[in-house]
């Protein structure tokens, strides 16, 4: 078998096409569509239960897809057997094979397609080095710690060449130190190979560090896709914004609509401003959605200005967490950077809140 | 009453062991007649046993229809408790009672139902049939071994298997058979046991020619209770305790290789 | 693909139809379907006969009782099994299952050994002046009931001890804690939580019993016939097919019926994992 010839070896380009999955009525994946380019880094986010691991099960060939299409460089994978669609896999309990030591773990996809043996050994050989477990090569995943083996299983994912490598929460097993040692491992390699890399993860801040565009799913529904930037600073709904990093989402109606702004009248009467592109008409619930970083003590002219009473005071190493009550149900979180300064406003102190209008945006319910 | 029940659980226990122990005790007496204990000890019933041409014979036979049995009901129900564990498919549990049939039938209506057809086939002494008719007594032992075994291999191991390019013939020979093995060796053993130590199937089967051990054992009786077949009922004891001693270290090997997965 | 893994199965089928399945309904239509008036006759020859009748007697009388001798010699053995671990657990466990795994006939043999009349059992009792004539243990439903008894004991102890693991030792403590003595907790806690344990355990027993035929043919007097040994001699003997044949539908049906019953008590699905 001509490795050449195995799909997965152009360029790693995937394309899904109204993908569903239905268990009984439930539609776990809902006609999803994405075009991932080759080289990229895309990861499916989204809370559990929120169809993203079936859409890479059906993309690895697992799961039969019950509508919709699956093509990886043109090729349809719809209905292909796992075998030959030639992509690799990480596994979050990392499914090293324990009966084999670590150099057969790698050689086994070699072997699979009868690589001849001095340039197994050296594939092998190169594999193990780049995740720095060459010295390994005889050990057996019983002698190797939880991270090791997750090198394991992603050297023996890459060392035949494909062009796309899944991964299904491959860190989620690890604590948080070597997680982000590993996310970093991980993005070098696949900066390095220049693989496209298709990532399901639950931990926003995962995707958010190593990810070229995100698509955030929910119910079997891709919610939103793009860059991290673009989704953090820029949701279109309530749901994203609040799963991704904190978020102020202050409830109430949609007053005025004025070209690319609007204005948004809290419940408790408090008149706000933000950023607004939709069509829709006055009278429609909405939330006014700004970032805790993005918010500042002290008066300011233009923008949007509250005026509250701190309720709580947090430490969180590196940033210093208030919450600012404006209103009976309106609560103000604002993030500063622990500068040390002991100009933080004392809890009960009553304080001015503003941020401006650039940072704020207006989401429809 | 607290005091009571391990007196009362000795005494069962060795009522339990009793009559095996006494039996291959007496096998190595020396005196003509059954008398405990001996008076002496000598393996001249082994003797006698392994020296008569007859008693050879069934052993050899024995040994052939055992193998065959083994053979067939682990490949077969390898592939069928793979099958119920790996697959989806509607009725699982109506199609594993129907493979568990043979041992809720009693023995003596299969055992003359098959003599009905074997004879009209003329397949009565045909070791190759009588080891394939034990077989499908030794299945329910072996898929309800093999379900367990395969039950404790990570599916995920076969998934990262095929995702890497693996066919369907490399993932089973390569993963999941290494990974099922102890539980496979078990299940041979088991089968190869069932067969071995088979009566009633055998006794119609078997014809005059091909008697295996017990059918010998069992024709014997009618005549006398005679020392020889002390020693070939030792013998069978035997091989049940090799067995079971080769399951038991193999026990520990299929706990290490579950605990190897995780 | 994981439809084609169901394909798997097939040569276990396949196997099962044509050694198992095929002999058995060859075996009923040749006999007694093939001729329809030969059915009918031969039903009533066979439940008029005495033979059939006594044998049915005899084996309802046997089975009851040994299913209640093994219930109450094993429900202990089985407690203790539960209620303990550590290497006493595998020594009693391990002399529960050597003789379930040795052959019946050897088990057999065994006995016959000790309770004949020159018998070591009979020889120890004259020995030691108890008795003066040797006792008839041998030969007779005595001989028969500890034969099997013996043979069939490992499957209730498993069966109980399945059971009885089950049963939350906290259950237990609460009761002690309450105050309730010891016969007590057993008697309205202990043996009620067991109870589906001995159901089937004795279920299981009796199914096995009315099928047996090694041992009683053995160890039991000549007017000791059980079905099952009709069976044998009608094909052996007489060489009456449709007799064996009527015989067999009869112990099939009664087996049958008893094992739909212990199948709705017990949970084949635990065998698989679901």
């Amino acid at each position: 078998m001509n490795e050449a010839s195995l799909p997965g070896h152009g360029k790693g380009a995937l394309n899904l096409e109204g993908l569903t999955k239905l268990y009984g009525e439930e539609r776990v994946v809902d006609a999803i569509d994405a075009r991932i380019r080759p080289g990229e880094f895309f990861s499916l986010l989204g809370p559990s239960g929120s169809g993203k691991t079936t859409t890479l099960m059906m993309i690895a060939g697992f799961v039969t897809p019950d509508g919709g299409a699956i093509k990886v460089d043109g090729a349809d994978f719809t209905h292909m057997p796992p075998q030959r669609r030639g992509l690799g896999m990480v596994f979050q309990n990392y499914a090293i094979f324990p009966h084999l030591n670590v150099f057969e773990n790698v050689a086994f996809p070699l072997r699979a397609r009868r690589v001849p043996e001095p340039e197994l050994h050296q594939r092998v050989q190169e594999a193990l080095e780049l995740v720095r477990l060459d010295r390994f090569a005889k050990r057996f995943a019983r002698q190797l710690s939880g991270g090791q083996q997750q090198r394991v299983a992603i050297a023996r994912a890459i060392v035949f060449r494909p062009g796309i490598v899944l991964m299904d929460e491959p860190l989620g097993a690890l604590d948080k130190n070597l997680r982000y040692e590993m996310q970093v491992e991980i993005k070098e390699i696949q900066q390095r190979l220049g693989m496209t890399v298709v990532y399901v993860t639950h931990d926003q801040e995962e995707a958010m560090n190593m990810s070229d565009r995100i698509a955030i799913m929910n119910h079997g529904r891709i919610e939103q896709l793009g860059p991290p930037t673009e989704i953090y600073e820029r949701p279109i709904n309530a749901f994203i914004g609040r799963f991704l990093g904190e978020a102020n989402l202050i409830a109430g109606t949609l007053e005025q609509i004025a070209g690319e702004e609007a204005s948004v009248r809290s419940d408790d009467g408090i008149l706000l401003r933000g950023r607004f592109n939709r069509i829709a008409t006055g009278g429609r619930k909405a939330s006014l959605f700004v970032r805790p970083e993005k918010l500042s003590f002290g008066a300011a002219a233009g923008g949007n200005v509250v005026e509250g009473t701190v309720r709580r005071r947090s430490f969180l190493g590196n940033i210093i967490r208030t919450v600012v009550q404006a209103a009976p149900e309106t609560h103000l979180t604002i993030d500063q950077p622990n500068l040390n300064e002991g100009t933080e406003p004392e809890v009960g102190a009553t304080v001015t809140v503003n941020w401006s209008v650039a940072h704020s945006l207006i989401l429809l319910d | 009453m607290q005091r009571a029940l391990p007196i009362y659980v000795v005494s069962i226990c060795l009522v339990l062991m009793g009559p095996i122990v006494i039996v291959v005790i007496l096998s190595f007496s020396g005196a003509g007649y059954l008398r405990f204990p001996p008076t002496s000890f000598s393996l001249r019933w082994f003797a006698r046993f392994l020296g008569d041409p007859q008693w050879r014979a069934s052993l050899w036979y024995s040994v052939i229809i055992a193998a065959i049995a083994c053979v067939v009901a682990t490949i077969v129900g390898f592939f069928a408790a793979y099958a119920f564990v790996r697959g989806a498919f509607p009725g699982k549990k109506l199609l594993l009672s129907v493979l568990l049939l043979p041992i809720i039938v009693p023995t003596v209506i299969t055992s003359i139902a098959m003599y009905f057809l074997s004879a009209r086939w003329h397949l009565v002494g045909n070791l190759v049939w009588i080891g394939i008719c034990h077989a499908v007594i030794a299945l329910p032992v072996v898929l309800l071994i093999l379900l367990s075994s395969l039950q404790g291999v990570d599916p995920n191991l076969e998934r990262a298997a095929l995702s890497l390019g693996a066919s369907r013939a490399r993932l089973f020979l390569r993963v999941v058979v290494p990974l099922a093995a102890p539980g496979l060796i078990s299940a041979a053993l088991f089968a190869f046991l069932a067969s071995f130590d088979e009566l009633i199937i055998s006794l119609f089967l078997t014809g005059i020619r091909a008697q295996t051990l017990p059918v010998r054992i069992w024709n014997s009786l009618h005549l006398e209770i005679e020392p020889t077949i002390a020693a070939v009922s030792a013998f069978l004891i035997g091989v049940t305790a090799l067995v079971l001693l080769l399951d038991f270290l193999l026990r520990g090997r299929r706990a290490a290789t579950m605990n190897a997965q995780r | 693909m994981r439809d084609r893994t169901a394909l798997l199965m097939l040569p276990a089928f396949a196997m099962l139809a044509v050694v198992f399945l095929t002999p058995l309904v060859w075996f009923f239509i040749q006999t007694l379907f093939a001729d329809p008036s030969v059915l009918w006759d031969e039903i009533v020859t066979v439940v008029t006969s005495r033979a059939m009748s006594q044998a049915i007697l005899t084996t309802n009388w046997v089975s009851a009782l040994v299913t209640i001798t093994v219930l109450v010699t094993g429900y202990p053995i089985a407690y203790y099994l539960a209620n303990r671990g550590g290497p006493r657990f595998t020594l009693v466990l391990f002399c529960v299952v050597v003789p379930y795994f040795t052959s019946v006939i050897v088990r057999t043999y065994s006995w016959m050994v000790l309770l004949g009349r020159t018998g070591l059992i009979n020889q120890a009792l004259q020995g030691l002046g108890v008795i003066d004539a040797p006792l008839p243990l041998l030969y007779n439903k005595i001989g028969i009931v500890i034969g099997m008894t013996y043979v069939l004991l490992p499957y209730m102890v498993l069966t109980l001890f399945a059971a009885m693991k089950s049963i939350d030792g906290n259950l237990i403590r609460a009761a002690r804690g309450m105050g309730a003595s010891g016969l007590m907790i057993f008697w309205r806690i202990y043996l009620p939580l067991s109870l589906h344990g001995v159901i089937s355990g004795a279920l299981i027993v009796f199914i096995l019993s009315i099928g047996f035929f090694i041992t009683p043919a053995l160890m039991g007097g000549p007017s000791d016939v059980m079905v099952a040994m009709l069976i044998e001699r009608s094909v052996e003997i007489t060489l009456d097919w449709p007799a064996a044949a009527v015989m067999s539908l009869f112990l099939l049906a009664v087996t049958l019926v008893l094992y739909a019953i212990y199948y709705r008590v017990t949970d084949l699905r635990r065998l698989m994992g679901t």
